[in-house]
């Protein structure tokens, strides 16, 4: 066999990954929107349950975004590998001679622009909706930012080990969500601080930690949970 | 450095025997302290000051919270050894350790709550030490469940073992919860390098209990790897010899 001569360098492979997980991710835009769809339904879903009251809402509302958020990433992760497994086309990455670890965390960094993003930019209209403050907005929009990419890759290792297993989306929840928790209890925390107006760094300073910690040692574990979902 | 007893110890007959032999003198010395811990622990150790007679809970508690721990760091030292050496037995002892890590981490949160009752005045509360027990309980159970879901036994073992290592950031979580947070749950009695915490006349029950409980954890183990390798090697030519 062959080697191949003119592999790409890092950063050509990243912007090809992108790319190309970009133009998916449009033609099947449907897809795309229904996790935000979800978000906005499970945070809808408070006020009706709980009471209209802003006042009350005002105190449960960093949970709720928060774990709203934490289950339409849940919901999304399920369409993060599985097609590129079923279609073969990880097959082809595994046998590249190319970085796969580096190759998936592209993959998830494109996924968390079309789900993390955008429920980042849309938080703000939510929390104004349970009562969040403006003067809170940048908070809510820092740790959902911070908060959204860990998720997203704190889950991709969960997809990628949940791959190889037929109905795998009852299973991604009991493995992703107990590894997310501190997430949720660091963002929340921040978000609340935050609307009372005191100190915030402490807890966004956490979630940027844990976000370093998730990319730099969560794409080995993803490629060797790949590598096993693949072969069979 | 020789390490041939390192891969005569890796195969499975070898093993099978070895665990066999091991087993009686880890489980009975185990069952003679933990009987001498819980005489002491409930009739010759003297009442507590503060907490009456229901401080006497610990003595089963706290080796059950700790083995929850230490069973699972030992659980993914395992399985990152089977994963990185390839090394099958390891991979048994990682599955051996999951159920019974699981039953320690039920046992601690159970008799906690019995604890917390007359102490706290509730059952449970939302509590860092608590809940990151409660996490790691769902941890081992999140563990388990990834390994029933393969069929194939190699892919199960690799999978897993994946999981139990992301899965062991949870562990200093768990253990410096006390200090990290202010946490209705006390900070830790019992030290290896300073002096402990607690009256020496209750002290000696707890270290027996503790010791007790460790070795009962592995001779349990032994009965249970070896049950793994009898359904791993359920074929092999090596256990029709023997049997």
């Amino acid at each position: 066999m062959s080697r191949v001569t003119d592999a790409p360098g890092l950063w050509p492979l990243a912007s090809r990954v992108l790319g190309r997980e970009l133009t998916l991710a449009g033609r099947h835009w449907d897809q795309v929107a229904q996790p935000l769809l979800f978000f906005v339904i499970v945070v809808t879903l408070f006020p009706l349950a709980t009471s209209p009251d802003l006042a009350q809402l005002r105190q449960i509302a960093p949970g709720v975004v928060w774990v709203a958020a934490m289950l339409s990433s849940l919901l999304a992760l399920e369409s993060l590998f599985r097609p590129d497994v079923e279609d073969g086309t990880m097959e082809q990455w595994v046998l590249s001679e190319q970085p796969l670890a580096w190759m998936l965390l592209m993959k998830t960094a494109a996924h968390w622009l079309v789900s993390g993003l955008p429920l980042v930019i849309l938080s703000p209209l939510l929390g104004t909706g349970l009562g969040v403050p403006v003067s809170a907005w940048p908070v809510l929009m820092a740790s959902l930012a911070l908060g959204t990419a860990a998720l997203s890759v704190l889950g991709a290792i969960g997809a990628a080990l949940t791959v190889g297993v037929r109905r795998g989306n009852v299973l991604l929840a009991l493995l992703v969500l107990p590894l997310e928790v501190p997430v949720l209890i660091f963002g929340a925390r921040a978000v609340s601080l935050g609307m009372t107006g005191e100190a915030v760094a402490g807890p966004l300073n956490l979630l940027a930690a844990i976000l370093i910690l998730a990319v730099s040692l969560g794409p080995m574990a993803m490629a060797a949970a790949i590598r096993i979902g693949v072969e069979s | 450095m020789n390490w041939t007893w390192f891969h005569k110890f890796a195969s499975p007959p070898h093993a099978y025997r070895l665990l066999g032999t091991l087993r009686p003198w880890l489980f009975w010395p185990a069952v003679v302290l933990m009987l001498w811990a819980v005489y002491n622990g409930l009739f010759v150790a003297p009442t507590d000051y503060q907490q009456g007679d229901s401080f006497r809970i610990m003595y089963v508690h706290v080796p059950s919270a700790s083995l929850s721990l230490m069973v699972y760091s030992m659980m993914a030292i395992a399985a990152g050894i089977g994963i990185i050496w390839r090394m099958k037995l390891a991979h048994a002892v990682a599955a051996g350790c999951a159920v019974i890590g699981a039953w320690f981490t039920v046992l601690a949160l159970v008799t906690g709550a019995i604890w917390g009752k007359p102490m706290w005045g509730a059952w449970w509360a939302w509590d860092p030490r608590l809940t990151s027990e409660l996490i790691l309980l769902f941890l081992y159970l999140g563990y388990m469940a990834l390994r029933a879901s393969y069929d194939d036994v190699q892919r199960a073992d690799r999978a897993s073992g994946i999981l139990a290592v992301v899965g062991i950031v949870n562990v200093p979580i768990v253990k410096y919860s006390v200090q990290w947070w202010n946490s209705l749950h006390q900070g830790s009695s019992l030290s290896l390098t300073g002096s402990s915490a607690i009256d020496p006349s209750m002290l000696p029950p707890l270290l027996a209990m503790m010791v007790g409980f460790l070795l009962f954890f592995g001779a349990i183990l032994c009965d249970r790897v070896r049950a793994e390798i009898l359904t791993r090697e359920r074929n092999a030519g090596w256990l029709s010899e023997a049997a």
